[in-house]
């Protein structure tokens, strides 16, 4: 593997991002402008204090899960990639590259959307904002690496894209959003302690409620860059230098 | 002289089916071979086969005497898909630069490999707004990026305007006195006058091989189409 090779996937990622200002708009717009929305939904500010900065775990994962799976199925499609595996580079190179961009963009979009919560909106979280952005990175990682995987069994983008509530929304469910997870079937709980999404959500649920830096929390952020990590291994795997 | 490619007894499977049977030959280094053949022949498995990026079902294919495939060749081919191949979403410069990268090049490379294709004046035109025969260009400029020793072109004249057509020959040409082994595919017969090496595929099988004026004198025709027919029929 290089690190010259993934920088220079990642800036060409970024710059085909660049020349399409609507998909950009869209993944830094959204979050914010559902998010404000929930805050009226809710009578209860409490409610929404509680509920916002999970949330703000779990749209870097589910948005980048989303533009991976169809950027990287994009690319065996059109070719690039039948062409790229005949040229000196490792697999790595190619998904790193993929992994640094969108973790970038992830970046920026929490940047936006934490702005919005815990400035206009005034949710407070005790753990400060940087922890924030850390688990929103995290979970765009995962994201992106389980779109990385996972579009490998998409031979279309409507496949791609179903692929997101088949395998994110039971994860949603299970992880402590909408039930705390002691209140559900031990079936389901089983569940959720084996999925990602579960500790992403758990992390922001550490640093909303603690002033310092947990071990649980830790372990958290382990959980999920060990997944992420793991998953983009798999990735590569399914991304074959010969085909037949 | 040297020889480039030794295929001896291919045979790719795809999906269960035969798409190569048998195939022989061998290539020698810094000709120009033309690979002739009506769509559907196996014209394209056998360039991904050479390539290395599909798998050989029996028989072997060597390149510079290692197996088809083998990491050490990556360096030495150059190939253009038959399909583009290249990012719709980024300017050509963006693109060339990029697959440039991937072949550890430095970007002045990639730029001198734009102008070898004519499209100096488009380097900062997105992919996806240029013409057809531009956007094959592109390919080649990606192709020909680090000078490999073997070029893999599957189709690259398709669509290309006659004198631009007569350009992109020359820089074949000019290409395969330096010493770098040309592979070309084509389905337009009229192209095998440029080629001095040509193998004829029809039904994943060698029909012929040999210099145009070989085939035209060993069946007794004025143009290779007429060879290819000949051939064909004598077969039945």
């Amino acid at each position: 593997m290089s690190f010259r090779r993934a920088l220079a996937t990642a800036a060409r990622v970024l710059r085909q991002l660049r020349h399409d200002p609507r998909t950009l708009a869209l993944i830094f717009l959204v979050p914010p402008v559902l998010l404000t929305i929930l805050k009226y939904v809710f009578q209860d500010r409490r409610q929404f204090d509680a509920i916002a900065p999970m949330i703000l775990g779990i749209f870097p994962l589910v948005m980048m899960f989303i533009v991976t799976s169809i950027a990287t199925l994009r690319e065996r499609t059109i070719g690039t990639l039948d062409r790229l595996m005949t040229m000196p580079l490792s697999k790595l190179d190619l998904i790193f590259g993929y992994a640094i961009a969108f973790s970038l963009v992830a970046l920026v979009q929490a940047c936006v959307a934490s702005a919005v919560v815990l400035g206009l909106l005034g949710v407070t979280v005790l753990g400060g904002t940087l922890p924030v952005l850390i688990g929103a990175v995290a979970s765009a990682f995962l994201g992106t690496a389980l779109g990385l995987f996972l579009s490998a069994f998409a031979k279309s983008e409507f496949q791609a894209v179903q692929f997101m509530p088949a395998f994110i929304f039971p994860q949603l469910l299970t992880c402590g959003l909408f039930v705390p997870r002691e209140q559900m079937a031990r079936v389901l709980q089983w569940f959720a302690d084996i999925m990602p999404l579960t500790y992403s959500v758990d992390a922001m649920k550490q640093i909303t409620l603690h002033a310092t830096w947990t071990g649980t929390l830790t372990r958290d952020l382990v959980v999920v860059t060990a997944y992420g990590l793991a998953v983009l291994i798999l990735g590569s795997i399914t991304i074959r230098r010969q085909d037949g | 002289m040297a020889v480039a490619i030794k295929v001896h007894d291919l045979g790719v499977e795809l999906a269960g089916r035969p798409v190569l049977k048998r195939l022989t030959f061998e290539i020698p280094e810094g000709k120009i071979v033309g690979l002739l053949g009506p769509s559907g022949a196996g014209k394209t498995t056998l360039i991904r086969t050479v390539v290395g990026r599909q798998k050989i079902t029996e028989g072997g294919v060597e390149i510079f005497d290692l197996p088809a495939g083998d990491k050490k060749l990556r360096a030495d081919i150059g190939y253009m898909t038959q399909s583009p191949a290249v990012y719709p979403d980024l300017s050509v410069r963006e693109n060339v630069r990029y697959f440039a990268a991937m072949r550890n090049l430095p970007k002045r490379e990639a730029d001198a490999a734009i102008r070898r294709v004519e499209l100096g004046g488009q380097a900062k035109q997105l992919f996806a707004t240029l013409s057809g025969g531009q956007k094959s260009r592109v390919s080649l400029a990606i192709a020909l990026l680090g000078q490999p020793k073997l070029l893999v072109l599957d189709e690259p004249t398709v669509g290309v305007d006659p004198v631009l057509r007569r350009q992109l020959w020359q820089l074949f040409a000019g290409l395969a006195e330096q010493g770098t082994t040309l592979i070309i595919s084509s389905h337009v017969m009229d192209e095998a006058e440029h080629c001095e090496e040509l193998l004829l595929i029809r039904d994943g099988r060698v029909l012929a091989g040999g210099s145009p004026a070989e085939l035209r004198a060993r069946t007794g025709s004025k143009t290779v189409e007429d060879s290819f027919l000949k051939l064909v029929e004598s077969k039945r």
